[in-house]
Parts: C-alpha cells; sequence; structure tokens
C-alpha cells in the first residue's frame, strides 16, 4: 500500500512533466501538422536558462529566498517563449508552402543545431552545471512511509496551474477560439479575418514556454544539469512525444491525459515489475494504444486534408 | 465608380493559367454574379479577391482601394467576406463559436450581439443548433451557416461561392430567398454559380466564364434570355 501510493505520487509527477512538453508537440501539429523535432531541445535549453538565469540573479550560492523559483520559472519560460517565435520565424514560416517533408528536415536541423550549439565553450559549455538550490530537498510529510516532497508537489502544483491557464486561452478566450479555427482550416481562418502567422506564432511561444517549465521542473529535481546533447534530455523529450501520440496528436486534453498516464505506467512498471525496463513499458503502451486505437485515446479519425 | 472592380486579372497555379485577363465590377447595393462550368475559374476569381491566392497582373479595387497585394485578414477588415465553395464551416467548434468567429475582426460586443439576432432571425434553423457542433448539420444547414458567418463580419461586399452546391432543390429556393433578403438590407453580394438559372434570377448583373476568360457579360434578365446562355447553361435550345 505504501508502495503504491509512493509510486501514484511520483508517477503523476514524472507524467506531469511528460504532458507539459506534450501539449508543444502537439500543439504545434494541431496548426501546422508537422513533428516540431526541436521541442525537446526547447525542453533541454529551458533547465538551461534556468540555471543560467539563477546564477545570473545570485541564486547560485547560500539560500535563495523562496519565491526565487517562481522568478526563475518565469524568466526560463519568457527566454524559450522568445526562443520558440525566433525559430518559428527563421526556420519553419519561410517554408509555409513547402513540401512538409522539407518542414520536417529542418525541425531536424534546428534540434541539431540547439544541441550542437549549446556546447560551445561560450555558451553553456559541455560539462554538466549544478542546478542552485531554488526548491530546497525537504519532505513536507511522511505518512506511513509515504514521502511527499516539496519538489514533486511544486511540480504537480505548477503544472496543474499552467494546464489550467492553457485550458483557459484554447476553450475560453477569442485567441484560443481562433487557434481552433486555425488548427481546422488554415484557409477559412483567414477568410474570418484571423492573422493566421500571427496565431502560429503565439502557438510556438506558448508551447515552448511550457516546455520551458517542464525544464526547469526537471531542473529542480535532479542535481546536475547535463550538458545538452545528453541523453537524458533526447529520451525525456521523446518520452513526452509517446505522450502526445498516445493522448491522440493534436488533441490539448489528450496530450495531458497522455503525459500523466504515461508517467504513471511507467513508475507502476518500474516499482512492481523491474526498474530496469522504465522505457520498455513506455513503447509497449505505444503500440498498445497504437494497435488498438491508432488515432490515440482522444484523438479522432481525420482524413488528411488536402 | 463601383464598389468592387476587377481590371485585367491574371492568375496562375504554377504553370496553369486559371484567370487570364478578367474584367468585370459589382455596383454598390448589387447583386453580381459569375457563372460557369467546373474548373472555369470562379472559386480562382473570389479566392484572389479574398487574398488567399495572389494575382499574377491585373489589380483589384475595392470601394477605389487596390487590395491585390493585401493579406486576407486585411481584407475583411475592410469589408470583405466569403463563404466558400463547400462551406468551410469550423466542424471542431460549435454553431455559435463559428457565429463568433465570423465576427473576428469585431469589437464592438452590443452590436455583433444586435447582428447575431438579426441573422439568426434569417436562418432560424441555426438557433435550435447553436450548442451544436457544426460538423453535426446536414449539408444545407452547414451552408446557411457559412453565410451568417460570413454576415456576422458585417461586410460591405459578401463573396458566396456556390452556395446551393450539393443541396436538394427545395432548400437552395430557401438560400436564394435569404441572398435575396440579404441584399435588399443593403449588402452588396458576388454571387458564383454553376446553377446559372438561379443565379441569374437573383442577380441585377451577370458575367459568364469560360475557361479563365470572361465571355459575356450583361444586365441579368438579359443574359438569360440570349440564346448562348439558354443553350449551354440553362439546358434549353
Ligand atoms: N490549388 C490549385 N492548384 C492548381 N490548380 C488549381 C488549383 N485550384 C484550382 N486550380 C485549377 O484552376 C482552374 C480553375 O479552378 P477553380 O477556380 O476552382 O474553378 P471553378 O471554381 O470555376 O470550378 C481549374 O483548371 C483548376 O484545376
Ligand atoms: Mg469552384
Amino acid at each position: 500500500m505504501t508502495t503504491l501510493v509512493q509510486t501514484l505520487i511520483d508517477g503523476v509527477a514524472l507524467g506531469s512533466l511528460y504532458a507539459l512538453i506534450a501539449l508543444g508537440y502537439t500543439m504545434v501539429y494541431g496548426i501546422l501538422r508537422f513533428i516540431n523535432f526541436a521541442h525537446s531541445d526547447i525542453f533541454m535549453l529551458g533547465a538551461w536558462f534556468s540555471c543560467t538565469i539563477a546564477g545570473l540573479l545570485g541564486w547560485a550560492v547560500g539560500t535563495p529566498p523562496t519565491w526565487a523559483f517562481i522568478v526563475v520559472l518565469l524568466a526560463a519560460m519568457a527566454a524559450c517563449g522568445l526562443l520558440g517565435f525566433i525559430i518559428e520565424r527563421l526556420a519553419y514560416r519561410p517554408l509555409r508552402s513547402a513540401p512538409r517533408i522539407n518542414v520536417l528536415i529542418t525541425a531536424i536541423g534546428v534540434s541539431l543545431f540547439l544541441e550542437n550549439f549549446g556546447q560551445l565553450p561560450k555558451i553553456f559549455g559541455n560539462t554538466p552545471t549544478k542546478m542552485p538550490a531554488l526548491i530546497p530537498d525537504i519532505a513536507l510529510g511522511s505518512f506511513a512511509g509515504v514521502r511527499l516532497s516539496l519538489v514533486n508537489l511544486i511540480v504537480i502544483v505548477v503544472a496543474v496551474v499552467l494546464m489550467g491557464a492553457l485550458e483557459w486561452l484554447i476553450y475560453g478566450t477569442k485567441l484560443g477560439r481562433a487557434m481552433r479555427a486555425v488548427s481546422y482550416d488554415t484557409k477559412t481562418a483567414a477568410l474570418m479575418g484571423i492573422d493566421v502567422d500571427r496565431v502560429i506564432s503565439i502557438t510556438f511561444v506558448v508551447g515552448s514556454a511550457l516546455a520551458a517549465a517542464a525544464g526547469f521542473l526537471q531542473a529542480a529535481k535532479i542535481v546536475a544539469v547535463q550538458q545538452p546533447a545528453h541523453v537524458s534530455w533526447v529520451q525525456l523529450g521523446l518520452k513526452a512525444f509517446v505522450a502526445a501520440v498516445i493522448g491522440g496528436i493534436g488533441n490539448v486534453r489528450g496530450a495531458m491525459i497522455g503525459g500523466v498516464l504515461l508517467g504513471l505506467v511507467e513508475m507502476l512498471g518500474g516499482a512492481y515489475l523491474s526498474s530496469e525496463l522504465r522505457v520498455v513499458y513506455v513503447f509497449t503502451m505505444l503500440i498498445l494504444v497504437l494497435l488498438l486505437k491508432p488515432e490515440g485515446l482522444l484523438g479522432k479519425t481525420t482524413v488528411e486534408k488536402v | 465608380m463601383a464598389l468592387l472592380e476587377v481590371q485585367d486579372l491574371h492568375v496562375h497555379y504554377g504553370a496553369v493559367h486559371a484567370l487570364q485577363g478578367i474584367s468585370f465590377t459589382v455596383e454598390e447595393g448589387q447583386v453580381a454574379t459569375l457563372i460557369g462550368s467546373n474548373g472555369a475559374g470562379k472559386s480562382t476569381t473570389l479566392r484572389t479577391i479574398s487574398g488567399l491566392v495572389r494575382p499574377s497582373s491585373g489589380s483589384i479595387r475595392f470601394d477605389g482601394q487596390h487590395i491585390g497585394a493585401m493579406a486576407p485578414h486585411k481584407i475583411v477588415r475592410l469589408g470583405i467576406a466569403q463563404s466558400p465553395e463547400g462551406r468551410g464551416v469550423f466542424a471542431n467548434l460549435t454553431v455559435h463559436e463559428n457565429l463568433e468567429i465570423g465576427a473576428y475582426t469585431r469589437n464592438d460586443r452590443a452590436e455583433v450581439a444586435r447582428d447575431r439576432e438579426r441573422v439568426l432571425h434569417l436562418f432560424p434553423r441555426l438557433r435550435e443548433r447553436l450548442k451544436q457542433l457544426s460538423g453535426t448539420l446536414s449539408g444545407g444547414e452547414q451552408q446557411m451557416l457559412a453565410i451568417a458567418r460570413a454576415l456576422l463580419a458585417r461586410p460591405r461586399l459578401l463573396l458566396l461561392d456556390e452556395p446551393s452546391l450539393g443541396l436538394a432543390p427545395q432548400i437552395v429556393k430557401t438560400i436564394f430567398q435569404i441572398i435575396r433578403e440579404i441584399n435588399e438590407s443593403g449588402t452588396t453580394i458576388l454571387l458564383v454559380e454553376q446553377n446559372a438559372h438561379m443565379a441569374l434570377r437573383a442577380a441585377n448583373q451577370g458575367y459568364v466564364l469560360e475557361v479563365g476568360k470572361i465571355v459575356l457579360a450583361d444586365d441579368a434578365h438579359k443574359l438569360s434570355q440570349s440564346d448562348e446562355v439558354r443553350k449551354a447553361y440553362l439546358g434549353i435550345s
């Protein structure tokens, strides 16, 4: 029982990270119908910006104020949001009417660029950086052996708040309505007076900011932030992509549910079967979903549009 | 001066020369129609006016202003709204949300609410379905929604691309009745149709488009009496 509750907490915390990243994949796919391979690098850069910004603000040593993490979180989100905006503008917008494969290859190029450029000595370097202890590693309480750490609580709370805000943006605002219209049919959306390019820009900014939040939270959970191209980032980003596919790529609520579900499966498998095989559970789940419901849990069977 | 003036307009899709120098005008307050068979270039004409397709050469003037190189969303703000071919309703949005999107460019909430009432009065069937996803509507209802949505932009010029397409004769009649009512309340209309019979009855001015060229232009009533149109488009020999 103790293990189960602990595993559920850890699973939801991990799944929240997947969900935050998956949202960016799914939002971009929903509008432009391509997989933004550079998205997991934005997530990684979110962590790196967090370290750098915290260092610049002098919070790398001593005990930073309790609210410091909010400042760093928001700053990293802003930095990655801006980066997402620039990437879309420079790399993807010129290819708007090009075949989708060109855009896909460009996305891989952007991804490789970010990973390798980031390792230059004057940028982030290629030695692991220590993330300042913005969130102290303390347990809020231990009940019958179940440990709820402050970090996990913050991960879950931040994820829930951000996803709530996104849900409100997409389903409760005029901008969100325009995003859904653009995602359904770009040309007709333009006929309604919607500035489609602006909506696409905003989509990249929002998706990148969410990935940055995940990057911050992941950095807050681990001690040392590995260099950009490190396999741990690539793998986490890849799993988040799997979460987006499981939920139904293009579907925002699907990405949230897919993320949390994947985190739970991974942690439950790790706790009760073998912790060596966590990646296997993730891909087994992907294969099962693709076999039983290829369009994803919340995805709709869509006819490819011309 | 005409509300819309198209002069020597050429449009290419790659190697396809879809519009080969067409010229026509739409007078303020009137209904003009562009009739022609499938592939003649009717939709291309409307898409070019709305800014979705760039002209290779020629000019489009709306109320005296050149709009040939303008972005689609800016053209809507100038006062041109379109109900596209195949209706283009956002199936993932409710009927209500589709109507809201139609008023996307407007910030006068009270006026929009009043216009929505007016439009729902024109299309009472939409009122009963406001909360439904518009993908669940019948073809006729989707056509009504597409027109209603365009009207909510409060356009001075309404572009209608084949509103009769694929609809039962009874519904076509209803829709053309409403098109006339819209025009009577002051909106200028450019109507594109394969259904020459209905279109020429609803219009003041008519143009016949054949493979990218305007081959006949006249008063709509006279056009419907002419031998060429009667033979080629009305099936009367
Ligand atoms: N996106 C496109 N790409 C290439 N050719 C097109 C495209 N759209 C239309 N065409 C061609 O342009 C011509 C005019 O088409 P269109 O304007 O759709 O005619 P209509 O609306 O009168 O049926 C046709 O020959 C059609 O095949
Ligand atoms: Mg057409």
